[in-house]
């Protein structure tokens, strides 16, 4: 395996809600051009650690987050703006959730706010991360109709066109797939494969085979813990913990 | 009777009677219509229509009398208007702070005085008006008197501000949190998010909240008689005496004769007032469904 470049260095994560700690002692390595992907039960911190790495932990109430997150060698807390941060670090969460616009209107709405006014550069914006998520040759000819009338999987798509449209470095992925029958979701996976060879993706899925099948890495989330973190391959096939080789037979979780 | 039959029959009634409800309150409002028409309309059979609606001038007891509405057409849409341009920015970002921007304690605490504010009956709010807001606008820009229609505005404004605020916030808060998270998420700054996602996915409910507002200004009489002078004249200006549609019915109603043309004229404002009332919630609706296409 060709060595890549570190993205995001986490260091000590610590995630409290209150009182209540979600994500305890976490540190890890992302890979630049990797599909880093996280498995785990449900209240593991999985989605906890993923909003934390754009910073929409910020968002929740009693949220504290101590430790360090370095984005290509920079703290995102010290010397990042969050909204430039959001920006690099796009997130498709679990439910395809367009705004109430139009698909032209969904993709540009990141531009727009950024002050871009160019059709051209617009249009250009559309096309592109239309492509990029293959949903281009769908719906080119009804761009302007409500992004709401498309389907639950061209939904999800236009979430990921939306978020490409600005030229992020990563992508998370919030179990974008648990919404969507199994052909919407092998396309997306495909997706997903294309996509890191220009993106690192951070794929959070409750599906362990999902991880299988396009994960380079996979890190194992328990409880607010990494049990372990290792290459998908090896993880699969011969787990270090006892734990992990449980969850990804189904004996829990 | 065994079980399922009783059932059936309990599911009849019930819906029978929720069938019913909803008939009666569609037969009011034609009755009510109804009977305005009758009684309003007989005012034709001696007065033109169109003198009617533009006459300049509302002598009702003079010999002949005379009933040109137009005065009172535009003192109530000059106090009307006059209340939106106060109420409805001043009320919709008010809604804006509360659903979105103050934290809890002061977001309860707001919500709690603004149907307060509601509570307060509109007679109350005249009086405070005659008493406090019109000397200060005599004073202010040295005019005779200090009822007036900005008078009237203001005073209708604290009206129409209640609805407007409670409706709107309400439209604003039931805006999905997952929209404003998606905003955030693709790097929005709080405003950007509130103005351009948030605000928008609440318009209609925004736009049924000033119209709710305004019909509410429009139909108002007991603090708007009380400040804005009762001059059935043409107004002028904002610091002109005026009289409004609603105040002529209220102030007038007891010294006509019934059946006269007086009485009938009357009635006929009546007309004139459900006409524009039904004109506003039609707008209202046009656009509600225009936005939800």
């Amino acid at each position: 395996m060709v060595s890549r470049p570190v993205k995001f260095s986490i260091q000590g994560l610590h995630v409290h809600y209150g009182e209540l700690c979600v994500l305890r002692e976490l540190s890890l390595e992302i890979l630049a051009n990797e599909i880093f992907t996280v498995i785990g039960p449900a209240n593991s911190g999985k989605t906890t650690f993923l909003h934390s790495l754009n910073r929409l932990i910020d968002l929740a109430p009693g949220s504290r987050v101590s430790g360090r997150i370095l984005l290509d060698g920079d703290d995102i807390r010290l010397r990042l703006e969050k909204e430039n941060l959001r920006r690099k670090v796009g997130i498709v969460f679990a439910l395809p959730l367009p705004l109430p616009l139009s698909i032209y209107e969904n993709i540009v709405y990141g531009l727009r706010m950024q002050g871009v006014r160019d059709r051209a550069v617009l249009d250009e914006a559309v096309e592109r991360s239309l492509r990029e998520s293959y949903l281009w040759e769908e719906v080119k000819d009804r761009l302007r109709s409500p992004a709401m009338n498309l389907s639950g999987g061209q939904q999800q798509r236009l979430c990921m066109a939306r978020i490409l449209a600005g030229r992020p470095d990563v992508l998370l992925f919030d179990e974008p797939t648990s919404g969507l029958d199994p052909i919407s979701t092998a396309r997306i996976e495909e997706t997903l494969l294309e996509l890191k060879e220009r993106y690192t993706i951070v794929l959070v899925t409750n599906n362990v085979a999902q991880a299988a099948r396009v994960g380079d890495r996979t890190a194992f989330f328990l409880m607010g813990e990494m049990v372990e973190v290792s290459e998908t391959g090896r993880m699969f096939t011969a787990p270090a913990d006892p734990r992990t080789s449980d969850y990804i037979t189904g004996k829990f979780g | 009777m065994n079980p399922a039959r009783l059932r059936k029959l309990k599911e009849w009634l019930i819906e029978r009677a929720i069938l019913l409800s909803g008939v009666f309150s569609v037969v009011f409002v034609v009755l009510i219509f109804l009977f305005l028409l009758r009684e309003g309309l007989s005012l034709f059979r001696g007065e033109s229509v169109l003198d009617f609606l533009f006459g300049k001038s509302w002598y009702p007891i003079s010999e002949p009398p005379r009933f040109g509405i137009l005065p009172l057409i535009l003192g109530s849409l000059l106090v009307t208007l006059g209340a939106a341009a106060i109420s409805v920015p001043i009320g919709l970002a008010a809604a804006l702070f509360i659903a979105e921007i103050a934290p809890g304690r002061l977001k309860e605490g707001l919500k709690a005085g603004i149907e307060l504010l509601a509570a307060i009956p509109s007679v109350v709010i005249g009086f405070i008006g005659m008493i406090t807001l019109g000397p200060f606008i005599k004073k202010l820009f040295a005019v005779p008197t200090g009822l007036t229609a900005l008078t009237g505005s203001v005073t209708l404004a604290f009206m129409a501000m209640p609805t407007i605020v409670s409706i709107a916030e309400d439209a604003i808060t039931a805006v999905p949190r997952q929209y404003r998270e998606a905003a955030i998420a693709m790097g929005a700054t709080k405003w950007q998010t509130t103005w351009r996602i948030v605000a928008r996915a609440a318009r209609p409910g925004m736009v049924a909240a000033v119209m709710l507002g305004i019909g509410r200004v429009i139909g108002e009489t007991m603090a708007v008689m009380m400040v804005t002078g009762n001059a059935a004249v043409i107004p002028s200006g904002m610091l002109q005496p005026v009289r409004t549609l609603t105040a002529t019915i209220a102030a007038e109603m007891g010294e006509s004769v019934q059946g006269g043309s007086h009485y009938a004229a009357l009635f006929a404002i009546g007309i004139v007032l459900f006409v524009i009332t039904f004109l506003i919630n039609g707008v209202a609706d046009l656009y509600l469904h225009r936005s939800r296409k």
